[in-house]
């Protein structure tokens, strides 16, 4: 019953609160209230706002040497869940099977090796600690950290860690382990800082545009 | 709830915007601005984060813009706002940030902090928690028109002295003069040789130039202390005097903020673009050496670096300008290990200097700019900003440091190729 209910009603509940919860908070972040500049621009705002989007990927030469853990674990943590997130075999066939398929049709793609697996899985472990343990030891980070940082740390972490222990598939239980954790992360998305994974994109958008207006690369 | 403190989280309320609110969404704590902010790198105090410096911001946000914050504050259980809060980050947001921004530019997340810390200023200055230096600034700057108390009278006097020594006259209240340039109050006061320099490129360039008896004041004490209104009034004043004598550009001076205020911001204070343009004097040089008008001759030998003003680099856009200008007259003429948009500022700005309460704090942090000038090794700085100017002048006195500084106008004028009559 409890199976029924992770696989069946909690499942689209949790999707729907993701979905929803996101189209709502960019909706209200992209239309709304903001002044228009009056100042008379010296270049373009636009195409500041895109390149800002993909500049700040790289962090700036100078700075780097300061802020080597950070863009380490950043860049570990976040590759190696993208890889397990996408291609990992089994999300790759319930990716298919829940989005991808039409009418007798479907659409896939070739999964990453075990191997590839083991090293995506090492990748986003390391840099999540990594991240994690600069945030409670670092002067700086435990200050500004916050209940909310903790708890999507955490969450991630278990939505991983059930994660491989489900891989196997050689017990439903872990399996639904798994997918329970994973809606419990998709509920509490919406409402935290997870939900940086998609508003870098306007904050990103917003500075460059102020500072393209401005003539000054960002 | 305190009418104080009322006032307070009105003011912030108020400065939510959808930028603000995608800011707080994005914001993962990590901490990374800290390493820009010359405050927390001298100081190793954590609290000098500068998206620490936003917290009561966050605060007002979080509890009227997010689900957990709505939740919490239903069941009594949020933390909100106090005086106490406003009291303690009054020292962090104006003794401990010179607005600098350049925590804006390594935002992995791209978030503007500067632009928040400026909002949390607005909440700071409406509810009366601002250092009582920038205050009487303001008011002097409201009553009398400067916020050094400079009145026409003062001008006069150092423009009698600067037509003495150049012979040249200084125009004032030209009506229908293609440029009105505006100085700094420091300017006046501590650097009259800028006056100097103008009169005699714009001689020299054949530019029709005055200055205005009604609006001569660059300097905006509204924007260093945060507070809006203030900022408009004084804008006012400039754009009235250009309005009156039908000027076509107007020049802001070698003063980084001034810049901010009448170039980027002035528009948005008053709501509506203006009727004139707005020029850096830095930009104009430019323009005229581009075209030919501006000639010079010989270079100067010291080795120098170029300190980049936040405000006209960083923020301001003029970055190339100064060094094409350096390129012809200056023959050893070296870059900071950070520069230009990345240069770290010189510990003063946004209000920092005008706070007494901040001295200390601010020749700590001046310790940043004395890295990278024991770096390099060099006999002259050049600058086009007469706060950096001041600041650092104090700066490498109290570290012992003989280096010159001298303004880019100053300099381009040692070697302005100038007719005999």
């Amino acid at each position: 019953m409890i199976a029924d209910f992770i696989d069946g009603p909690f499942w689209y509940f949790s999707l729907t609160v993701f979905t929803i919860g996101i189209i709502w908070k960019l909706v209200t972040i992209v239309f709304g209230k903001r002044k228009a500049d009056l100042s008379v621009a010296r270049g373009s705002g636009i195409s500041g706002a895109i390149k800002t989007i993909f500049s700040r990927f790289k962090a700036d030469k100078g700075m780097t040497p300061h802020i080597r853990l950070q863009v380490v674990a950043g860049y570990m943590f976040h590759l190696g869940l993208f890889a397990l997130l996408f291609f990992a075999a089994p999300h790759v066939l319930f990716l298919e099977e829940n989005f991808f398929s039409f009418e007798g049709m479907s659409f896939s793609w070739t999964p990453m090796p075990h191997w590839a697996f083991i090293i995506a899985s090492e990748f986003a472990f390391l840099g999540l600690l990594m991240l994690w343990l600069h945030r409670v030891l670092n002067p700086v980070s435990r200050l500004i950290s916050t209940a909310d940082d903790h708890i999507a740390s955490i969450l991630t972490f278990v939505v991983m860690l059930t994660g491989c222990l489900a891989l196997l598939e050689s017990f439903n239980e872990l399996r639904l382990l798994h997918r329970f954790s994973v809606e419990l992360f998709l509920i509490y998305f919406p409402f935290s800082r997870l939900m940086h994974a998609f508003t870098f994109i306007p904050s990103r958008a917003f500075t460059g545009a102020w500072f393209g207006r401005r003539g000054i690369s960002s | 709830m305190s009418e104080r403190l009322e006032r307070g989280l009105n003011t912030l309320r108020a400065q939510i915007d959808t930028k603000v609110k995608s800011y707080f969404s994005s914001c993962v704590h990590c901490g990374i601005c800290a390493e820009a902010c010359l405050f927390y790198t001298e100081t190793r105090d954590p609290r000098y984060t500068p998206i620490y410096k936003t917290e009561p911001l966050h605060k007002v946000w979080q509890e009227e813009y997010t689900f957990w914050g709505k939740f919490a504050k239903k069941l009594g259980l949020s933390r909100s706002l106090t005086e106490a809060d406003l009291a303690n980050w009054e020292e962090l947001v104006y003794d401990g940030c010179s607005m600098c921004g350049r925590c804006s530019m390594v935002c992995p997340v791209g978030i503007d902090v500067a632009y928040m810390i400026r909002k949390v200023k607005e909440g700071l200055a409406a509810s009366d928690y601002s250092p009582e230096g920038l205050v009487g600034a303001a008011q002097r700057a409201v009553e009398i028109g400067s916020p050094m108390g400079i009145r026409l009278k003062a001008l006069q006097a150092q423009i009698k002295h600067v037509e003495a020594d150049t012979g040249l006259k200084i125009p004032m209240d030209v009506e229908g003069a293609e440029y009105m340039a505006l100085l700094s109050s420091m300017e006046i006061i501590n650097f009259p040789e800028y006056i100097e320099a103008l009169a005699r490129i714009f001689k020299q360039a054949g530019v029709s130039w005055t200055l205005c008896s009604e609006a001569f004041e660059a300097t905006n004490s509204g924007l260093q202390i945060g507070n809006s209104t203030v900022a408009a009034q004084l804008l006012e004043r400039v754009v009235a005097g250009a309005e009156k004598l039908k000027v076509k550009s107007v020049i802001s001076p070698e003063c980084g903020h001034a810049y901010a205020a009448i170039r980027w911001e002035g528009p948005n204070w008053i709501g509506s673009p203006y009727s004139f343009k707005v020029i850096h004097i830095l930009e104009l040089l430019d323009e005229l050496q581009q075209s030919g008008r501006l000639k010079t001759s010989g270079k100067e030998a010291a080795r120098l670096t170029f300190h980049d003003p936040c405000q006209i680099v960083r923020r301001g856009g003029v970055e190339a300008q100064p060094r094409r200008l350096l390129e012809p007259i200056a023959e050893n003429f070296v870059e900071m290990t950070d520069h230009g948009r990345m240069n770290w500022c010189c510990g003063g700005g946004g209000g920092v200097s005008a706070n007494e309460r901040a001295e200390g704090l601010k020749l700590k942090a001046f310790n940043r700019k004395k890295a990278q000038l024991d770096e390099l090794n060099v006999e002259t700085i050049v600058t086009a900003c007469a706060n950096c100017r001041l600041v650092m002048e104090e700066g490498l006195e109290e570290n012992e440091m003989d280096i010159p500084i001298i303004g880019l106008s100053e300099l381009i004028v040692e070697y302005l190729v100038e007719d005999k009559e």
